[in-house]
């Protein structure tokens, strides 16, 4: 019997015991899950974590509408296979019914518009833990993430009014009406994450891998052509391997050249980028410094 | 690869973020568009090349007040081992974070400026340190660039801050002469100190011998979940879910559930990926019983012959971080111990603990914001714990708000 630890299995443990803390604390816990590959692992690690029996919570995606075809029949079939609830919070369906007004022109991304949905469908469903799988390696605002994030009734994140958290002893008490966000990858990084889906094997959406896509440059950024989002003037097709690095709204996650066809390979690939995948691949980033922190008061991640 | 927890402790002067800064860029963590956004925002701010504190400076408020105010984490990684830094500010909540960085680190690196030497400040991360039961302690004496690679004022430090902390409960002691700048002994060992004879920070942090930290013989698995499926194919199944706080748990192993007090043996230990023969801390486990007992979360699984003390009185070491209100004798609290809620009265404040010159003030009678005191309390419910010196997982609890649920406080059982 080995008992040296590796650093994944410390880091699946620590995040089991988290899954296991909510699961036991909350009435009404929810997992949240687009299909990228952070919420995949979040999701088989949850599996573990009550294995024999089912997850005793659902998952819930919030849909922007302009979603990779390939990642949503992921997401499904994955659904499928683990016999779990689905709950849609749809920003179309919120933008039919005058909850949200889309951003007006061609580059109008709908991730900025997701806390509404969100916290429609909280509210709706009275969940009182939300589990998300960001980490605290992806952006500075959230280096300084909880474990447990507390949020006030309208789903605000005060970064000056979170509780210190103390060894692994987690503090999820609230009063009706709030709710907290629950990260249990804090801790991982993009690295560790894809050292995990290929030691234990984990299923991705096709595109994480190297494919033809035509493709065409923005900003500095190769954006795929989709039904949501096409060329503007002079902004020249062309086709190009590529993958992406995160799976988001297809109108503001732009794609790396990659020849990248296998787990290795990307693993190769990570561990030499000297860009982080937020930077390399999220328009909605670049806003303002402080963009990730004013979507996270607002209530996206 | 093992994982090892740090915290680093020290102010912006002392070049903390100095050294972050350069231990994550010669591993190559810092990516390029941080780089340029950093470089950016430095200008921004009308100062010149680039501002690496600005790197852990996370949050609007304190960029605009030029502060850190809040723990921020850090990852890098080596071929030998991952790393995760707690970097915490060292003048704003000095305490509360401290204590919160400290609280799961194997180690806690403390810089001080080889001009200045040993400070006010120096001496509370260190007590602090010790008071949390970071087993492993090294002091970084920063800026040696200044004082001409002097051995003689290392030598001074050093010995000071032995003295000083032959007061404290530390396990391991080392010193570092280095200059986060140069980067001297920072990964690599310096030409400018051919005088001093032990590694770079970077080769003890990847060094340093840290699995034996853990108590592996007091059995204690406080039980968090109870497994049941209810579905045909696992129709009878009743697993205890849980984290191995401490002990080594083998399959046949005789057992005791505390508190109904009944034994059993251990039937098996399981995992999604199939059952394993023996756990340890930290893995996450799923442990049987051969009997059929009626065990709940809250409920620790121990040895027969090695039990934790059971008891609704409790002394404990307080670490108070409540703003609205200090601690007082009389008041009530919930409070959380490994999986367990329970309520608390505070029976008695013994005294206030200065963290500067570890004074105790036996005439206080209460504890502001960032205070430190020793206290007892009593419980609605017995506690299973041990002397947080043997043993953190269970030694550890919260106090929390009953009607705003913040947390108010760590606390230490002695």
């Amino acid at each position: 019997m080995h008992r040296l630890i590796s650093h994944l299995d410390a880091l699946e443990s620590e995040s089991i015991h988290l899954l296991r803390e909510v699961a036991a604390e909350f009435e009404r816990p929810v997992l949240l899950f687009s299909g990228g590959k952070d919420s995949v692992v979040m999701l088989h690690i949850a599996k573990k974590a009550f294995w024999p029996a089912r997850l005793p919570f659902p998952v819930m995606h919030v849909d922007t509408g302009h979603n990779f075809p390939e990642v949503i029949e992921f997401r499904d079939s994955s659904v499928d296979k683990l016999d779990v609830n689905l709950v849609v919070a749809s920003v179309q369906a919120s933008i039919d019914t005058g909850r949200v007004a889309e951003d007006p022109g061609p580059r109008a991304a709908r991730n900025r518009r997701q806390p509404t949905p969100r916290l429609d469908a909280i509210d709706a469903h009275g969940f009182d833990a939300v589990m998300g799988g960001a980490r605290r390696d992806e952006e500075k605002a959230r280096a300084k993430e909880r474990f447990f994030s507390f949020r006030d009734e309208f789903g605000q994140w005060d970064p000056k009014n979170q509780r210190p958290e103390i060894w692994s002893l987690y503090n999820g008490r609230h009063r009706k009406g709030e709710h907290i966000r629950v990260f249990p990858l804090s801790n991982w990084t993009e690295l560790d994450i894809w050292q995990y889906v290929a030691d234990k094997e984990i299923e991705l959406p096709s595109i994480y891998y190297a494919h033809r896509r035509k493709v065409f440059r923005r900003d500095g950024m190769l954006m795929a052509v989709t039904d949501f989002l096409q060329p503007g003037e002079g902004e020249e097709v062309f086709e190009a391997t590529v993958r992406y690095r995160t799976v988001g709204d297809a109108t503001c996650t732009a794609a790396v050249s990659s020849m990248a066809v296998a787990i290795d390979d990307v693993i190769a690939e990570v561990a030499a980028s000297r860009i982080t995948e937020r930077g390399a691949t999220r328009a909605d980033d670049k806003f303002s410094e402080a963009a990730m922190e004013d979507r996270k008061r607002e209530g996206y991640f | 690869m093992e994982l090892l927890r740090f915290a680093t402790a020290g102010s912006v002067d002392d070049g903390k973020s100095t050294l972050i800064g350069r231990l994550l860029y010669d591993s190559k963590q810092i990516f390029e568009d941080t780089l340029e956004a950093l470089e950016h925002s430095t200008m921004l701010r009308g100062e010149e090349g680039m501002n690496l504190a600005l790197l852990t400076d996370g949050l609007r408020a304190e960029r605009e007040q030029g502060i850190t105010i809040d723990v921020a984490y850090r990852y890098f990684a080596t071929p030998r081992r991952k790393f995760i830094i707690a970097d915490t500010p060292g003048h704003v909540q000095y305490t509360r974070n401290m204590v919160t960085g400290a609280s799961t680190a194997d180690l806690a690196l403390i810089l001080v400026d080889a001009r200045k030497g040993i400070i006010e400040q120096s001496r509370r991360h260190a007590f602090l340190a010790s008071l949390l039961g970071v087993p492993h302690l090294v002091l970084c004496v920063n800026k040696m660039d200044l004082v001409d690679y002097d051995e003689a004022v290392f030598e001074r430090i050093k010995s000071e801050f032995r003295d000083f902390a032959a007061k404290l409960d530390v396990r391991d002691l080392q010193f570092v002469p280095m200059s986060a700048l140069h980067g001297d002994n920072v990964v690599d060992r310096s030409a400018n100190t051919p005088w001093y004879e032990g590694t770079s920070l970077l080769h003890h942090l990847e060094e340093v011998h840290i699995a034996s930290d853990r108590n592996l013989i007091d059995c204690r698995f406080p039980v968090q979940y109870v497994i049941r499926p209810r579905d045909d194919n696992h129709h009878d199944y009743r697993g205890y879910a849980g984290q191995v706080a401490s002990g080594s748990y083998k399959v046949g192993d005789d057992v005791v559930v505390l508190p109904s007090g009944f034994t059993s043996t251990v039937a098996s230990i399981d995992t999604a990926d199939g059952p394993v023969e023996e756990a340890v801390p930290p893995m996450s486990v799923t442990i049987r019983l051969a009997d059929d007992l009626d065990v709940s979360r809250g409920d620790m699984i121990c040895r027969p012959h090695n039990q934790p003390n059971i008891s609704q009185d409790v002394d404990a070491m307080l670490c108070w971080f409540g703003e609205r209100v200090p601690l007082k004798a009389g008041g009530k609290y919930a409070l959380k111990q490994t999986s367990k809620w329970t309520r608390a009265l505070v029976k008695d404040l013994h005294y206030r603990l200065d963290v500067n010159t570890l004074h105790r003030d036996e005439r206080a009678d209460s504890l502001s914001l960032n205070e430190i005191g020793r206290v007892t309390l009593r419980t609605t419910a017995p506690l299973f714990s041990d002397d947080y010196r043997r043993n953190r997982a269970t030694g550890s609890f919260i106090l929390v708000d009953e009607a705003r649920n913040d947390t108010l406080a760590a606390g230490m059982i002695l």
